[in-house]
């Protein structure tokens, strides 16, 4: 174990060359950048999964190749097939070069759901590292080998997946705006609301069942909380001018939101259900883009009081404003990873919009994009990853690039721009 | 004010409704009349009264009449700049007379900014011009409560392309009077 994991961590943050179209999305995703070793891993077909549809073996697998860690070996058809029952073959696996092996079967249950067991080996240790069986209905197969997917990388690199979780973003198709929501592979795409209006500023909440947002259904901008499973919508602010631009405390029990009543673009702390508003900045200029530290004691915001839109934080409670960012002209959208280590924000760099991290402990600041028109990065729930929306070929569309820079992904939809995506939280 | 039209619309509508009720009417009947010779009557029509609201608006209206300088409501701005410039000066002062000489008229402005950049800096870049173009209104004798600003930031162009050409025309405030939005 503790072998394969030393291996692993020396391929973290590596580059691949690979192309991998997921039939059905909505959302393709191609992985771009230079190759490099990749942990080898052998998923074996379960026998029975035919059953099921969509195989669950080859979603497992797209999911770990799509991380940038892993590459999924391709397995002969073997007699018998081999399921988490049989005794491993360590040697022959070992032949294949496959450093980690998935075994698994399905079973269909009397019930008329499914039963799906799977066994983890390491194969240079010989030794199993663990399984679990799910009882599924048919519609759940996306979301059981997502689950697959999160133990194996949780077992493997000791961080948990993400592939279980769901990012939100908006589309723009001709005159319609739709407010989208998919599993991390782009996969399962579902609109949560369509309008006429444009649509904005997306963001979970912490337990990952509501979405607030900005809508311009009014003829100017309101923010909402959205309820993803019944669809119910409450007025959060709609006071008289703008509103926009809302973030969660970490707890869920409050918003900080952007609020022009009292002139000008100012932020403000309200409840979740819209009630005791409370105003934290006081300037002349233009503060905006709040969001909170994890720990719920920081707000960092966009703020133009020195001149030049730059990067603040001050207390959640309200309190003097501290300067975050100093180098460069147009520094904004900051959002924090998720151990708070990193600042991650858009940044105008020699003409170009693009995504920056700030190390908040070195102060090092370093471009992780190559694109021209970055804007909205959101980070992976374990802060590996980055979801971006830039500009390609005159398109809007979503892009993705590991922390390091170093693994970019393209997410384009067939038609229109797709943009503001947010990544959601962990959810149980 | 959409609810109160739709309100009036409602009540007519129940008004129209009561006056036709079968109740109301006078008892059916044949009614027998001998075929007597009378004079020819005259032909009469009445035209019927055209309101077209497609073409020009109503007499007398000077925010819609596109020869009066009311009929213009738009205030461009330079590049990252707020500040209201010289040519647009006449227009200001005279929605500013018109506010004040219409005490019940009501206007949104609606501030809007180029697609270059964050979506809600964006957002701010249009609140502050939507804030300059209320200032300057009831610094010169507006009332405050007659005027709401607000941002359409970057989300709602009037022009697509991603050239300068076209950002100038989006670096924008819009005045709108009630029922206009």
């Amino acid at each position: 174990m503790q072998a394969l994991l030393t291996r692993l961590r020396a391929f973290l943050g590596v580059v691949l060359l690979l192309a991998t179209p997921l039939a059905g999305a909505q959302l393709s995703i191609e992985i771009t950048g230079a190759g490099a070793p990749r942990m080898p891993i052998a998923v074996a077909p379960f026998p029975g999964e035919g059953a099921l549809g969509p195989g669950i073996t080859s979603i497992v697998r797209a999911d770990l190749e799509r991380s940038g860690l892993f590459r999924g070996l391709e397995v002969p058809p073997l007699s018998p097939a081999p399921t988490e029952a049989s005794t491993v073959n360590y040697a022959e696996w070992r032949s294949r070069l496959a450093d980690a092996l998935v075994l698994g079967s399905v079973a269909a249950r009397p019930d008329g759901r499914y039963e799906v067991r799977f066994r983890l080996y390491d194969v240079v240790k010989q030794a199993s590292l663990g399984g679990i069986a799910y009882t599924l209905s048919k519609e759940q197969v996306r979301a059981t080998a997502h689950r697959i997917a999160d133990f194996v990388y949780e077992k493997l690199t000791g961080e948990k997946g993400v592939f279980s979780t769901r990012i939100a973003y908006v589309v723009k198709r001709g005159n319609r705006f739709e407010l989208q929501i998919a599993d991390a592979d782009g996969a399962g795409e579902e609109a949560a609301l369509v309008s006429f209006e444009p649509i904005i500023s997306p963001a979970w909440s912490p337990d990952g069942r509501k979405l607030a947002y900005v809508s311009f259904e009014n003829k100017k901008p309101v923010v909402y909380v959205h309820s993803l499973l019944d669809g119910k919508r409450s007025v959060i602010a709609n006071f008289r001018g703008s509103n926009s631009a809302p973030a969660w405390s970490p707890d869920g029990s409050r918003l900080a939101v952007t609020l022009s009543r009292e002139g000008g673009s100012q932020i403000f702390l309200l409840n979740a259900d819209g009630s005791s508003l409370r105003r934290l900045t006081s300037s002349a200029a233009i503060d905006t883009e709040p969001r909170f530290s994890g720990d719920g004691q920081w707000i960092y915001f966009t703020s133009d009081r020195g001149g030049s839109p730059q990067i603040y934080r001050m207390p959640a409670a309200g309190g003097e404003p501290q300067r975050v960012t100093f180098e460069g002209s147009y520094n904004v959208t900051p959002r924090l990873s998720p151990d708070g280590k990193t600042l991650a924000y858009i940044t105008l760099n020699e003409g170009k919009f693009q995504v920056a991290l700030l190390d908040l402990s070195n102060r090092q600041v370093q471009i992780i994009t190559d694109s021209d028109r970055d804007e909205s990065p959101s980070f992976a729930p374990n802060g590996r990853m980055i979801l971006l929306a830039t500009v390609i070929g005159g398109r809007g569309v979503l892009s993705a690039v590991s922390s390091d820079g170093r693994v970019k992904q393209r997410l384009s939809v067939t038609a229109g721009d797709v943009r503001e995506p947010a990544w959601g939280p962990f959810t149980e | 004010m959409r609810l109160v039209i739709i309100a009036t619309l409602a009540a007519a509508a129940a008004a129209a409704g009561c006056a036709t009720t079968p109740e109301q009417q006078p008892p059916a009947g044949v009614e027998e009349r001998a075929a007597k010779p009378a004079a020819p009557a005259a032909v009469e029509t009445k035209p019927i009264a055209r309101v077209d609201l497609t073409s020009k608006p109503a007499p007398g209206n000077p925010l819609k009449d596109p020869n009066n300088i009311l009929s213009r409501r738009s205030i461009y701005y330079d590049f990252d700049k707020f500040d209201i410039k010289d040519e647009f000066r006449s227009l200001i002062e005279a929605h500013a007379k018109y506010l004040r000489e219409s005490p019940g008229a009501k206007m949104l402005i609606q501030g809007n900014a180029d697609e270059r950049g964050s979506r809600e800096y964006n957002l701010g870049l249009g609140q502050r011009r939507a804030d300059s173009v209320k200032r300057a209104l009831t610094l010169l004798g507006a009332k405050e409560n007659q005027i709401e600003s607000v941002s359409l930031g970057e989300e709602k162009p009037v022009c697509a392309e991603h050239a300068e050409d076209c950002w100038a025309k989006n670096r924008r405030a819009d005045m709108l009077y009630s029922g206009e939005y």
